[in-house]
């Protein structure tokens, strides 16, 4: 019989009751054929693999990550708290030592969703790895966190979330945004001004094949992982990189996700998009699973698939390579390229337009964060969307130094209600409450 | 008149059941040596001045198979697999010889990669040289696509003695677990068959109008004849005929733990709203895990005769058994000459007894009796904590939509229900640790064999039909035929039960009128680009699984057999 080299702890969580729509791409049969394949290879009974159960996030894990308007039960479904609960089993099933890793492969996805949610974008209304990384944070003590997002499109969920935070790297690796959606995810997104240069993004060509996404895995992210020293590493495993998936232009396969996890070695992979849930999911999730608990994968192929599928051209490996120089070196120089940007300045401002096409709403964002050597900063954002909601959000990091935790409150007590009439929110998360008025 | 016969590894039980109470039961030691003759021996006993037209029916449970096994007396497997990608098959050549076949099928049943029949052809020589006349055929998803299991078979030879093709085993997917079983079954066809055999020749000699059938590990049963394409089914029916057993002396409808506390082992099995739980995965047998469908039920190395020692200071009992206890002659103390120490079982020397205990209790600081206490409370507390950690499993066990998480039925046994020899008198220190009540019901030593009698056939079947390629597969009847496109998961469950009924009275066909179920069901919309292009629908039903309760037992029946 079958030995797991590494313990690995699943969750499976298909939710086979749960779709956007009918015919969305995220709907019931979305993980049925995976389902299908993990049963069929007897992944379940190789020794050392352990499936737990998912279980229900509470709405205040998802309060500290999230701003919903007006609340979280009017922005989530019951399956997306049980996706997030999931991650959330799978991560304890690691902090607690049961098991050496751990995959959530659960649905819907959530690195879409940003600090702020008015609604779904791209399939998301809350960010899972998110939710399961702060859970982590307020019982299993402060951590310092890479996050290598795999997906396909950039997680500006993820991205916007971790815009401040130092001890959190976000790394994307994901199609060009001048190609897909949603259309973010260059290098000049840094990182805000107190973390700056902790936000990495590799926006790779469109027919970026195997030896692309291996090549940027070696010569960019685990050298940045080398200096970064994370306490733990997260894998948003998304799978539409994948050659047969109906809505992205790459070339990946189950054998490069597989051989991707296996130099990576993630403490915790979490499932994020892939909508190929015939041709690549059922493949690319047995290649990850097998990959993390240190199983023989290389038996592992889809039943289409040809070296063809999966080569890119000269020009495509040139730019990757120039690509990886050039984002690794600001990466070194983030200290120096952080001074430049904050030279002088006591606060900084941005303002972004962000669309959720899922109900084809148009939020406009004002937001100010305070210059500060101590912490993530004070930040506050001025949200308003065109269906004429207007609110302003007040967030306190989770490392707030007292200046900033105290400029927080004394915002949060002189805002007038009058000039946000859909709410005044103040995210406190020292003390880890969320409070409205 | 039914009748049951449960072969244990010691002792085999029979019992005779008239009008819904037990008449008579025996217990005569097995012979390991002679099944047949442990089994005709036992059978005259229970039926000695029983007329031959007055015996309805005959369900026997027996280790035939299990000690072949154990023994290593099963004939040699030629195992030909269809792995396709995936994981390394290495792992899974369990057969004297083995090929790795050509070939794939995918996970909607679709060949992807065809057969290569000089592959097939070579291995078939190779087979023949050797002299194997066993096989087991396995492909990848064959329950999703018989078809190339089926043309692997018809490209061999004919006269090989048994082919096991892995889609006719069971509907579940495992590949792994569908190579252990098929090998298994093929390994101990031969041993089954001269057994079954056997037994035909001494009903038929009795000229009993009915065939006798053989208990299996889901608690139901399969006539004779039907079992000799699937022994594999019929290794593991002991715990089960104990389970139904306790099913028909102590009917519930609520959460419950039934308990059978043998010479060995304990074997602890749940009930949920009174019906037995199953093995979520299928059980393992001689090391291997199958698709065996049997009910839930794990057995602790903890029972009358398990051995006690006193190590580092500390009473440690099993999990082996040296032999009987001490007062009937044994090497080793154990709980039984605790019972006998203490007066609640009047057996075999009590001195002997005593003594033994007195000698361990000496180097616990302990008198006799207080050490015979100490053995049933850390027995007890033994079994209780084994269970609990049993039900913290099966409470976790996953689920895969919102509605079961949500709903989160958690098994909650408000009893006990404790059979086997030992059962009455463990049962205060029992009552006192679970803090339940713990039911022992009359004829509790004989309990499995009344299971054996009472438990009536069972089958089941898997149907899948994906109306976008428009057919549906029944891989254990190995049908696949055409749907049309409008084919409902109504029409889906409606056919299953159809092929059902007509498998039942097949295999068994007294059985004609049970109750049949649907276990699970479940349908997909299965899209393409923005477009629904079918129907994903997944069927499982089975014969209710069910014993029919004995009347009350106020007279015990007539007096215990002996041999």
């Amino acid at each position: 019989m079958y030995k797991a080299a590494c313990r690995l702890g699943l969750v499976f969580f298909p939710a086979f009751d749960w779709a956007i729509d009918p015919t969305h791409p995220e709907r019931e049969e979305r993980l049925l054929y995976t389902q299908d394949q993990v049963l069929e290879e007897g992944i379940l009974d190789i020794e050392g693999i352990r499936e737990y159960r998912a279980r229900r996030a509470a709405v205040q894990d998802v309060e500290r990550v999230h701003i919903c308007v007006p609340e979280v039960g009017a922005r989530v479904t019951e399956s997306h708290l049980i996706a997030a609960g999931g991650a959330i089993v799978a991560a304890e099933a690691v902090l607690k030592g049961e098991v050496d890793k751990a995959f959530a492969i659960v649905r819907p996805p959530g690195h879409h969703a940003m600090r702020i949610v008015h609604g779904a974008r791209g399939f998301c209304n809350i960010n899972m790895e998110a939710i399961m990384l702060e859970y982590i944070r307020r019982h299993y003590g402060p951590k310092r966190i890479a996050i290598v997002d795999t997906d396909c499109h950039h997680g500006d969920g993820s991205q916007d979330i971790y815009w401040h935070d130092k001890d959190s790297l976000y790394i994307s690796l994901h199609q060009d945004g001048r190609t897909l959606y949603p259309g973010t995810g260059f290098l000049n997104e840094f990182g805000g001004p107190n973390a700056f240069g902790y936000n990495l993004n590799l926006p790779l060509p469109p027919e970026t094949g195997e030896e692309g996404f291996l090549s940027a895995l070696e010569h960019f992210i685990l050298p940045v992982l080398a200096d970064f020293k994370p306490d733990l590493v997260i894998n948003s495993a998304g799978q539409d990189n994948h050659y047969t998936d109906p809505i992205t232009n790459m070339r990946f396969s189950a054998q490069g996700y597989a051989r991707l996890n296996d130099r990576l070695q993630p403490d915790i992979a979490v499932l994020e998009g892939g909508y190929s849930i015939e041709g690549a999911l059922p493949y690319v999730n047995v290649g990850i699973i097998l990959a993390l608990a240190g199983v023989d994968y290389s038996g592992i192929r889809e039943p289409d698939y040809s070296p063809e599928k999966v080569a890119q051209s000269q020009r495509v490996s040139d730019y990757i390579a120039r690509l990886c120089d050039e984002t690794y070196q600001a990466w070194e120089q983030r200290d120096t390229l952080r001074a430049e940007y904050i030279r002088g300045k006591k606060e900084i401002s941005r303002r972004r337009r962000i669309y959720y096409d899922t109900e084809g709403l148009m939020e406009t964002q004002e937001e100010t964060t305070l210059i500060c050597d101590h912490c993530g900063g004070l930040s506050w954002i001025d949200s308003r969307t065109d269906r004429g909601q207007h609110i302003l959000a007040i967030l306190i990091p989770r490392d707030a130094c007292p200046r900033c935790q105290e400029e927080g409150h004394a915002l949060f007590e002189r805002s007038r209600t009058t000039d946000y009439p859909d709410g005044i929110y103040l995210q406190e998360r020292v003390e880890d409450t969320l409070l409205k008025k | 008149m039914f009748v049951g016969l449960d072969m244990g590894g010691t002792h085999t039980d029979a019992v005779l059941i008239a009008g819904g109470q037990v008449k008579r039961h025996c217990k005569t030691p097995t012979d390991p040596e002679d099944f047949l003759r442990t089994v005709t021996r036992t059978l005259d006993a229970v039926l000695e001045g029983v007329e031959g037209g007055q015996v309805e029916r005959l369900n026997l449970s027996t280790t035939v198979c299990t000690n072949a096994i154990v023994t290593g007396r099963t004939s040699p497997i030629g195992l030909l697999l269809e792995p396709g990608p995936g994981l390394n098959p290495a792992a899974l050549t369990c057969g004297q010889k083995n090929f790795i076949l050509s070939g794939s099928i995918d996970h909607r049943g679709r060949p992807t990669s065809p057969l290569v029949k000089e592959e097939i052809k070579a291995a078939d020589r190779e087979l023949r040289q050797a002299g194997i006349r066993h096989l087991a055929i396995v492909g990848k998803f064959s329950p999703r696509n018989p078809e190339h299991e089926l043309a692997i078979k018809d490209t061999l030879s004919p006269g090989y003695q048994f082919i096991t093709t892995g889609h006719h085993l069971s509907g579940r997917l495992n590949f792994p677990r569908r190579v252990f079983t098929a090998c298994l079954n093929s390994a101990v066809a031969a041993t089954f068959s001269a057994f079954a055999g056997a037994i035909k020749t001494y009903t038929t000699a009795r000229q009993w109008p009915f065939t006798p059938h053989v208990l299996k590990a889901d608690g139901g049963t399969l006539s004779l004849e039907a079992s000799l394409s699937l022994p594999v089914e019929t290794i593991l029916s002991g715990p089960s005929a104990s389970i139904m057993g306790a099913l028909a002396l102590a009917p519930t409808t609520r959460d419950a733990i039934i308990l059978d506390i043998g010479g060995t082992t304990t074997d602890i099995a749940f009930l949920a709203d009174g019906v037995p739980l199953y093995e979520p995965r299928g059980i393992n047998l001689a090391g291997y895990p199958t698709l065996v469908w049997a009910l839930f039920s794990y057995s602790l190395g903890l029972g009358g005769d398990s051995c006690l020692r006193v190590k580092d200071g500390h009473l440690v009992i099993g999990p082996d058994r040296q032999g009987p206890a001490l007062a009937l002659g044994g090497p080793a103390a154990t709980p039984t000459d605790a019972l006998i120490t203490m007066g609640r079982l009047d057996l075999g020397d009590k001195a002997l007894a005593s003594q033994g205990l007195t000698q361990l209790g000496s180097r616990l600081g302990m008198t006799a009796h207080e050490l015979a206490h100490a053995i049933l409370q850390q027995m007890a507390a033994a079994i209780v904590a084994r269970v609990e950690t049993l039900l913290a499993a099966i409470n976790s066990q996953p689920v895969y939509t919102v509605r079961e998480v949500l709903e989160g039925r958690q098994l909650r046994p408000r009893q006990v229900i404790a059979i086997g020899a030992p059962a009455p008198l463990l049962a205060p220190e029992l009552e006192a640790v679970f803090g339940l009540p713990v039911l022992v019901p009359p004829l509790a030593g004989v309990a499995n064999a009344i299971g054996a009698a009472l438990s009536q056939p069972t089958t089941e079947l898997t149907l899948l039909a994906d109306t976008q390629q428009g057919f549906l597969t029944v891989p254990e009847e190995g049908l696949r035929e055409r749907v049309p496109s409008g084919f409902s998961l109504d029409r889906a469950r409606h056919r299953a039960l159809e092929l059902l009924q007509a498998r039942l009275r097949r295999l068994a066909p007294a059985a004609a009128g049970a109750e049949l179920e649907v276990v699970e069901e479940q349908s997909f919309n299965m899209v393409s680009g923005f477009y629904t292009t079918g129907k994903n629908i997944r069927v499982k039903v089975q014969v209710k699984p069910r014993v029919v309760p004995l009347d009350r037992q106020d007279a015990q029946g007539e007096a215990e057999g002996n041999v």
